[in-house]
């Protein structure tokens, strides 16, 4: 119970005549130790939530960097519309909240032994370990496309200095240059990230630089929210955008950075800015620890998020395999915490409760143009995680006297603040 | 977070027993706290989504009820509602009302 267990014995704890309500629930509080690798949303929220849930756990908390910086609302960086240091979640909040965050590298996982192994030889014994590593970047998936290429061909899909790079070229691309975007085939981290891209760039380049063009080279024939993204680039941004499908040729086939070239079924296209999206797997710990399935990702009981294949470790966030659930940090946030009451209910030897999924995307268009997408998913053993019928979808196709695209811009920026606070406030 | 006095003892320690009586689904704390990814950590939310802590339970079901019916325009709340049952809906906010 949360609301939670630390105001629960703290209530307990001033009330006196209280205090044999609140024992059986110390009584509960079966300690146990716990480790969590990666302080992404998926990541961060399980430590934490672990924590509310049961404050007698030891909670260990491995990030190899000092701070977080987020992938949603990085495209408002590249757009100019966001600072970097607006996006940077430090670990404070958490330590506050009385996990051990620990600087570290994981590079190994014993999962007979149940221990994690750190790359200055630092070794972290677990009773559970919860495995949110993201995403690894499959640079090869892409003929040409290198770690190094990527100094020249931003990805920016991991926030930070990529995201930087990325903004620093668009400054810097001439008016009537090209903008090229490469989007990778599913599945792939943040399915309306490439596209929200587009939007908040094509906003840049109408407002700084309207000659531009933008072209966004496809592995896919369709993309999330895709009528309002395109009915969204007419509107505000008409002829600006040509997006080309992979069956018409959108697939990349190879990309020459010293060129400054993307060759796809579609042509040799030259660009002045190119952003190269390249597929993506399980971040490196996951694949040393071996969780990974043969696509890459991991496979999970949807019941609990617990690994198909280790024993006492669960994953969550992007990495995992996750049946109709986006790799978004909204879904991170929902999966660590039924990941959180999982491992407290089965250190505690109760009953497990069901687990509750949804998932909400906002894009933004334009700093006042915003959409969204969300569904509720239904959890069973045979079927997985599935979308709840007749409930979620995407924004109205035309909006009403309500303003919903204003709305939803609001909105948009609401949600960072609260998904943010909860993990990492 | 603050629950205060004898009577948000009892609500939380009930509460268990509320969510072993619907075994088919997840309980309503479950359900409650995806909420907080939009509406902020305990229904705390800097707005303008509307914060949900200290809202009665009668309220946020008939909201969620006229959202699920459509009888209350809004955004993305509509799509949400029709995600759950009634007897969710009535789970979520008995939880939700014990939010200070």
């Amino acid at each position: 119970m949360t609301t939670t267990r630390r105001s629960l014995l703290k209530t307990a704890g001033t009330v006196a005549g209280l205090g044999v309500i609140g024992m059986p629930a110390l009584a509960q509080g079966a300690a146990g130790k716990v480790v969590v690798i990666g302080a992404g949303f998926g990541g961060a929220t399980t430590a934490r939530y672990l924590k509310r849930l049961n404050a007698a756990l030891d909670v260990t908390l491995v990030e190899r960097d000092d701070r977080f910086i987020t992938c949603p609302f990085s495209n408002y960086v590249v757009a100019g519309f966001r600072k970097i240091e607006d996006l940077t979640q430090g670990f404070d909040g958490l330590r506050k909240s009385g996990i051990n965050v620990v600087k570290g590298d994981a590079t190994a996982v014993d999962t007979a032994g149940r221990f994690v192994t750190l790359g200055d030889g630092t070794k972290l014994s677990y009773d559970k370990l919860v495995v949110a590593p993201g995403i690894e970047l499959n640079f090869a998936g892409v003929p040409g496309y290198s770690e190094a290429a990527a100094e020249k061909l931003p990805h920016a899909w991991k926030a930070g200095p990529q995201t930087l790079l990325l903004r620093r070229q668009l400054e810097a691309m001439p008016d009537g240059g090209t903008f090229i975007v490469c989007a990778p085939g599913n599945p792939f981290r943040c399915p309306p990230g490439p596209y929200e891209r587009v939007s908040v760039v094509a906003w840049y380049l109408k407002n700084n630089k309207p000659k531009s063009k933008i072209l966004v080279l496809d592995a896919k024939d369709a993309f999330s929210k895709q009528g309002l993204f395109q009915a969204a680039w007419e509107s505000e941004f008409p002829g600006m955008v040509t997006w080309i499908s992979g069956k018409d040729g959108g697939k990349v086939e190879s990309v020459d950075a010293a060129t400054m070239t993307v060759k796809s079924g579609f042509g040799n296209e030259t660009g002045a800015v190119i952003n190269v999206i390249p597929p993506q797997r399980a971040g490196a710990i996951a694949q040393a620890a071996g969780l990974v399935a043969e696509n890459g990702w991991c496979p999970v009981d949807p019941m609990t998020f617990a690994s198909a294949r280790a024993q006492n470790v669960y994953v969550v966030g992007d990495a995992t395999i996750a049946g109709a659930m986006p790799k978004s940090g909204s879904s991170a946030n929902v999966q660590g915490k039924v990941v959180a009451a999982a491992i407290v209910a089965i250190l505690a030897g109760k009953a497990l409760d069901a687990p509750a999924l949804l998932n909400i995307c906002y894009s933004l268009v334009t700093p006042d143009y915003g959409i969204s997408t969300t569904d509720v998913y239904q959890v069973s053993a045979d079927k997985g995680i599935t979308t709840t019928p007749n409930a979620g979808g995407v924004s109205v196709k035309t909006p009403t006297a309500l303003n919903e695209r204003k709305l939803e811009a609001e909105y948009t920026v609401n949600w960072y603040k609260s998904i943010t606070s909860d993990i990492w406030a | 977070m603050d629950i205060r006095g004898p009577l948000a003892v009892l609500v939380t320690c009930l509460l268990p027993m509320v969510a072993s009586a619907q075994t088919a689904g997840p309980s309503g704390q479950a359900m409650a706290q995806t909420c907080y990814v939009c509406h902020g950590p305990d229904g705390k939310s800097a707005g303008p989504i509307a914060p949900l802590a200290g809202l009665p339970k009668d309220h946020i079901i008939r909201q969620m009820t006229e959202f699920k019916t459509d009888r209350r325009p809004g955004t993305i709340m509509n799509r949400i509602a029709k995600g759950y049952s009634d007897e969710q809906i009535v789970a979520i906010a008995d939880f939700i009302a014990t939010l200070k």
